[in-house]
């Protein structure tokens, strides 16, 4: 028996998938199943494959693997210097697509394309720049090779277009009179931001973040050179998959491989819902 | 006096955009700024706000000298043209942010909030957010979220500037019935002259960054104090180097005595009324002039015959600026 609540709930998702099928002609259910098909080869299939991989070794096998005290200590770090590369994306960010939005200055394009360099560049380049700058012959005598300010540096190189980016194109589209409203109606320089800038930016912010947690994650290119992959210290997750492959073992490289799914995993569905309640607002 | 603007002065880089600005508005009354677009009206407003600092000159809101006070602290509530509405926040919500901001009470809020709701006719729309409104609904919450924080006085800059013109006429009304309920002195800026003679106690002509008169609608209707104003309220023509209204010059077929003769070189029927184009022996111009369709029909003229034309006394009537004259036969050629 369902109640009151239950149909309630389940009635626009009924309604959506009925939409759905009724739009489906021949033509559009061929470019439906290519695109299942070419999404399966591409992505499905092979992480799928990963994931039977690490459950191969069974529960206990799994279990051992995560309990690596070099196999922990990579993952740690891995998602603790990918969550203060964040909050520090948050901020700078956030800074720098007010500067590029509000702000009229010489040499603001010249930014506008800077930002996007990292997007642009192979990682294994940053990684050499890097290196180059803040290693030990640096120019500069900032030298932070083989720390784990060196997996940071390399995190926050990779990641500074994405909170940017995200944040830009809504900001651009918040009326600078909503601010001057806000301001007329009694709010202080700090309760306008808190109560109508942040609130408006946060679904931009929060896409953002996620895209840089992500991003930063899985890097590999830019921190394999100046981090020194020290056991313990400085060894980030995707160099261990690496090592353990090297080994030969790969089912406790898919295991934690499938970490790193899962972590992706959880980070893409929270962007998602929170793209979808952006989309509610309009 | 509710706002006093003394030498109010302000440029943007070499463009002046008010010169030496005086202006007394008193409590209570609803007043038009009108001018064309690029004329200053909409910074004056903004400075009266705050949201605009002056260059020179002072601004006194209800006696006290605000002219270094911020935004924030002037008790000036405003209205924009494109609503600034807090698009994250529902309507209810938007109107009590003011209240909300100054910590006030949740019972009073909510009942304030209520309140205001009805005034502006959108109780039933407490919990949508701004982006499920229509642009008049949104215009009326926003003025709703002005008026919360009861503000001595209220700016709204081009408040119907967005909307398209029946919702325009409906709400200009509405503003009108408004003021008359909640008697905030209020001021708003427009470029419409319909708006401001319709709905306004007093009308303040703004352009070039100067003011050019002030007064009531029947004030600047009747007695326009320059060539400026007069083409500015409605359709103008030159008759005898006046610049006097299409509607106001009497035609008859016979010569009359202080008759001006003329040759009526087109007939254009738009509507009820009828528009002639007459050549007259003393101007380079044709004099346009507009006539109810059966009076029309009565005088019985066509292009080609002659016609007398003359200006009954009480009809408001400027000396015609030169330049500008010249700038009307430029156009017409």
């Amino acid at each position: 028996m369902t109640t009151l609540a239950d149909s309630a709930a389940r009635t626009p998702l009924r309604g959506r998938r009925a939409a759905a099928r009724s739009t489906l002609t021949r033509g559009t259910g061929v470019t439906l199943g290519l695109s299942v098909l070419w999404l399966s080869v591409l992505v499905l299939v092979p992480l799928g494959a990963v994931v039977a991989a690490a459950a191969s070794g069974g529960v206990a096998g799994a279990w051992s693997v995560l309990t690596n005290p070099q196999t922990l200590a990579a993952i740690t770090l891995t998602v603790g210097q990918a969550a203060l590369v964040t909050v520090l994306n948050v901020v700078v960010g956030t800074a720098i697509a007010w500067v590029l939005v509000r702000d009229r200055f010489v040499g603001k394009r010249a930014i506008e394309v800077i930002i996007d360099v990292p997007f642009a560049l192979p990682t294994i380049v940053a990684g050499l720049v890097l290196l180059g700058l803040y290693g030990p012959r640096s120019p500069v005598g900032v030298d932070v090779a083989n720390t784990r300010a060196a997996v940071f540096l390399a995190f926050a190189f990779v990641t500074l277009p994405f909170v940017v980016r995200a944040v830009q194109p809504v900001l651009e589209q918040l009326d600078p009179d909503v601010e001057r409203a806000a301001r007329s109606l009694g709010a202080s320089g700090v309760q306008t931001w808190a109560r109508v800038l942040l609130p408006a930016l946060a679904p931009a912010i929060a896409a953002g973040a996620a895209m840089s947690f992500a991003r930063a994650v899985s890097e590999y290119g830019a921190l394999v050179l100046i981090s020194g992959n020290l056991a313990l210290r400085t060894e980030v997750t995707s160099v261990r998959i690496l090592t353990y492959i090297e080994n030969g073992q790969l089912s406790e490289a898919a295991v934690v491989a499938t970490v790193l799914l899962a972590i992706a995993l959880v980070v893409l569905v929270a962007l998602d819902l929170l793209q979808r309640r952006v989309a509610r607002r309009g | 006096m509710s706002i006093d603007i003394q030498g109010v002065g302000k440029r943007f880089g070499s463009f002046v955009a008010l010169d030496d600005v005086n202006l007394s508005l008193p409590t209570g009354q609803l007043t038009a700024l009108l001018g064309p677009s690029g004329g200053g009206k909409s910074t004056l407003l903004r400075i009266i706000a705050g949201l605009e600092s002056a260059d020179e000159g002072r601004v006194r809101i209800e006696g006290k000298d605000a002219t270094g006070l911020p935004a924030q602290k002037r008790g000036v509530g405003f209205v924009f043209q494109h609503y600034a509405a807090f698009t994250h926040m529902s309507v209810a919500k938007n109107v009590a942010f003011g209240l909300e901001i100054r910590h006030r009470p949740k019972e009073e809020v909510r009942e304030r909030v209520d309140e205001l709701l009805r005034l502006v006719h959108l109780e039933q729309f407490a919990h949508r957010l701004p982006s499920q409104l229509s642009g008049g609904q949104r215009q009326r919450m926003a003025l709703a979220r002005a008026l919360a924080v009861e503000p001595t006085v209220l700016l709204l800059d081009e408040p119907f500037g967005a909307l398209d013109a029946q919702v325009r006429k409906e709400l200009r009304q509405w503003l009108r019935r408004l003021h008359d309920e909640v008697h905030v002195t209020t001021v708003f800026v427009t470029h419409d002259q319909e708006e401001a003679l319709e709905v306004a106690d007093q009308i303040v002509v703004i352009n070039e960054g100067r003011v050019e008169q002030i007064g009531t609608p029947d004030e600047l209707y009747d007695a326009p104090a320059n060539d400026f104003v007069m083409r500015f309220l409605g359709p103008t023509t030159t008759l005898a180097g006046l610049v006097v209204r299409p509607h106001d010059i009497g035609v008859v077929a016979l010569p009359v005595n202080g008759a001006i003769a003329g040759t009526v070189r087109g007939v254009h029927r738009v509507g009820f009324e009828v528009r002639l184009t007459v050549q007259t022996s003393e101007a380079r111009e044709p004099a346009v002039v507009t006539l109810p369709r059966s009076r029309w029909v009565e005088l019985g003229v066509d292009v080609g015959d002659p016609v007398w034309l003359r200006l009954p006394a009480d009809a408001a009537r400027t000396p015609a600026d030169a330049a500008h004259v010249g700038g009307v036969v430029g156009v017409a050629h």
